[in-house]
């Protein structure tokens, strides 16, 4: 269809784009290494030094344990609440089913600090502290969404003949759960929760309004970064950073067949239903 | 058959009393499985959300910056009277805007690429390329942005390379320019390619049977059928510019302030939440209107 000189302007414009895509990664990455305080290019030397004195230092530390304590917590909330109502939508038709629906990816297609905001005024209102459970609610208001988009998906391509088949050879609706429908569902329900998991390690904006005084991993970065200060700890940790958000989604794209694309497809469940 | 086993007997059939009612009366099976989600989802989020539109219609006390729930609409006079805010609300409006338009000008021949030209085993290796970075770490891509914009940073080592005057676009709205259309082109890039893979080849064939040439056929015809992804995807770029104030802050200058930051600061510095809640509805109404604008446009569609 495209004639030659299409095509090649067209794989020539893919490379470039391609390019920029993963230049400014590639070279984060390499600040990581970087001998020298100063972060100029070309880097003058490398070392693993900045690694060492990273690890040992207590308030990265501190940090690193509330993101991956609220991580954690968050992506429980969001395993439980998110695949029962995915089983929810999925299985039964109710009144004012699209509403709720659409309503659940609102924390994801809202901006986030509006999300933020108003949480931050909810908990002012109610005279809640901010605590490590406060910034668990805010996380798990969006990690929600993506263990209920990602289960959802699953369920619709499983054939619910197989559950009914299940029941007609006598097992109970908890039997034939337990041995039918959960072992279908597994994997989505790990690729759900690992998304969940690197999303919430991640998250700036919302956390921000959510945390009081307390650093998570993210909140400690963006602090550095702002006052220009230990910047070589923030090349390390922004390295590792990037390792844990990178590698569970990989693992997750494994596992549900590519179709773990979180956010973009979050949306468009919801316009599916 | 003994008293004790009748006992063993009865928990169970009790059960399975209750499962037979759940699975007669199916709507308390789906009220029991929505019911923990959506009772979080109502008290939490949806009640901090009208919570906040609220607040935006009280107002604080000046001397002592505690909250009175006096009903007015100052906060939202002040929005509009005020030039600076106009000026704000405005940059991120404009902002927003460009992003949007340069991520759908670097997403269309890419997607097209993917979703025409690249084989199969190349189109899914481009599209978990396109995912990685998206999900690489938001701060690890700004910081990476300010480490290449920095004056002795890549971008001004190239520039020497190349024998150009070096570029001083650290700290200024062009970095923020910059910084947020890569952050989002994933976002656009996506449901691009998916509106575009969609397209019958036949259409295509057709065009060309009557004598189209492959400049008339992208115009009348891909790109009509790929523009609702691009809607699509300008929804995710716009909204995610417009609530931003991370990117602004750390690599805007001094005149680069977001809505986001004027939020941020009323919530954390100035204490007048009602003040920054009238603020942000600011960008929820935009986007109602956007999305509004994309329904007709047939955005939900192509997602």
């Amino acid at each position: 269809m495209e004639g030659a000189w299409l095509r090649f302007a067209l794989r020539v414009w893919a490379a470039g784009i391609l390019l920029f895509l993963f230049i400014p990664i590639g070279l984060v990455i390499v600040y990581a290494f970087n001998v020298s305080t100063i972060q100029s290019w070309p880097i003058p030397g490398v070392t693993l030094k900045w690694f060492g004195q990273t690890w040992q230092d207590p308030e990265v530390r501190r940090a690193l344990l509330l993101s991956v304590e609220a991580g954690l917590m968050a992506t429980a909330v969001a395993l439980v609440l998110g695949s029962m109502a995915a089983f929810a939508i999925h299985r039964f038709q109710f009144f004012g089913r699209e509403v709720i629906s659409f309503a659940l990816v609102l924390p994801l297609a809202l901006p986030g600090i509006i999300t933020g905001m108003s949480l931050n005024s909810f908990f002012a209102f109610n005279q809640i502290t901010f605590s490590l459970w406060t910034i668990v609610i805010g996380h798990a208001t969006f990690c929600i969404v993506i263990v209920y988009n990602n289960v959802l998906a699953r369920l619709r391509r499983t054939s619910s003949s197989l559950m009914e088949a299940a029941m007609d050879l006598g097992a109970s609706g908890w039997r034939s759960f337990v041995d039918v429908t959960f072992p279908l569902i597994s994997t989505a329900l790990v690729a759900g929760a690992l998304l969940a998991f690197a999303l919430s390690f991640d998250e700036v904006i919302v956390t921000t309004f959510t945390a009081g005084a307390q650093n998570t991993l993210p909140l400690w970065i963006f602090g550095a970064i702002r006052l220009g200060q230990r910047l070589p700890e923030v090349n390390v940790v922004v390295f590792f950073v990037i390792l844990i958000t990178i590698v569970p989604v990989v693992i997750a794209s494994r596992l549900s067949g590519g179709g773990a694309a979180g956010r973009v497809e979050a949306v468009a469940a919801a316009e599916e239903v | 058959m003994t008293v004790g086993a009748l006992a063993r007997e009865r928990p169970a059939g009790r059960v399975t009393r209750v499962q037979a009612l759940l699975w007669r009366r199916s709507w308390m099976r789906a009220a029991l499985l929505l019911g923990p989600g959506l009772t979080w989802f109502v008290v939490i989020y949806l009640a901090s959300l009208v919570l906040l539109l609220i607040t935006a219609f009280w107002q604080i006390n000046p001397f002592t910056t505690a909250i009175e729930r006096v009903w007015n609409i100052d906060n939202f006079r002040t929005l509009v009277t005020d030039g600076t805010y106009r000026l704000i609300i405005l940059r991120t409006i404009a902002l927003a805007a460009a992003v949007t338009i340069t991520d759908a000008v670097l997403a269309f021949p890419f997607a097209y690429y993917m979703a025409r030209v690249a084989s199969r085993r190349v189109q899914t290796a481009l599209f978990a390329a396109v995912l990685l970075p998206l999900w690489a770490s938001y701060l690890a891509r700004v910081y990476a942005w300010i480490l290449i914009l920095n004056h002795d940073g890549v971008l001004n080592w190239s520039l020497l390379l190349l024998h150009l005057p070096p570029a001083s676009l650290g700290y200024t709205n062009w970095a923020m320019w910059i910084v947020f259309s890569y952050i989002w082109l994933p976002f656009m890039i996506i449901p691009t390619y998916a509106a575009l893979e969609r397209i019958p080849q036949s259409y295509l064939e057709a065009a060309a049977d009557l004598g189209a040439r492959q400049g008339q056929t992208t115009w009348d015809i891909i790109l009509p059928l790929a523009l609702p992804g691009i809607v699509a995807g300008s929804i995710f770029t716009f909204s995610l510019t417009l609530g931003d104030y991370v990117t602004p802050l750390l690599v805007g200058g001094a005149g680069s302030s977001f809505i986001g930051n004027v939020v941020y600061g009323n919530v954390g510095i100035a204490h007048n939440i009602p003040f920054a809640a009238a603020l942000a509805v600011v960008p929820v109404a935009v986007m109602a209107l956007y999305l509004l604008g994309a329904r007709r446009l047939g955005a939900f569609e192509a997602m």
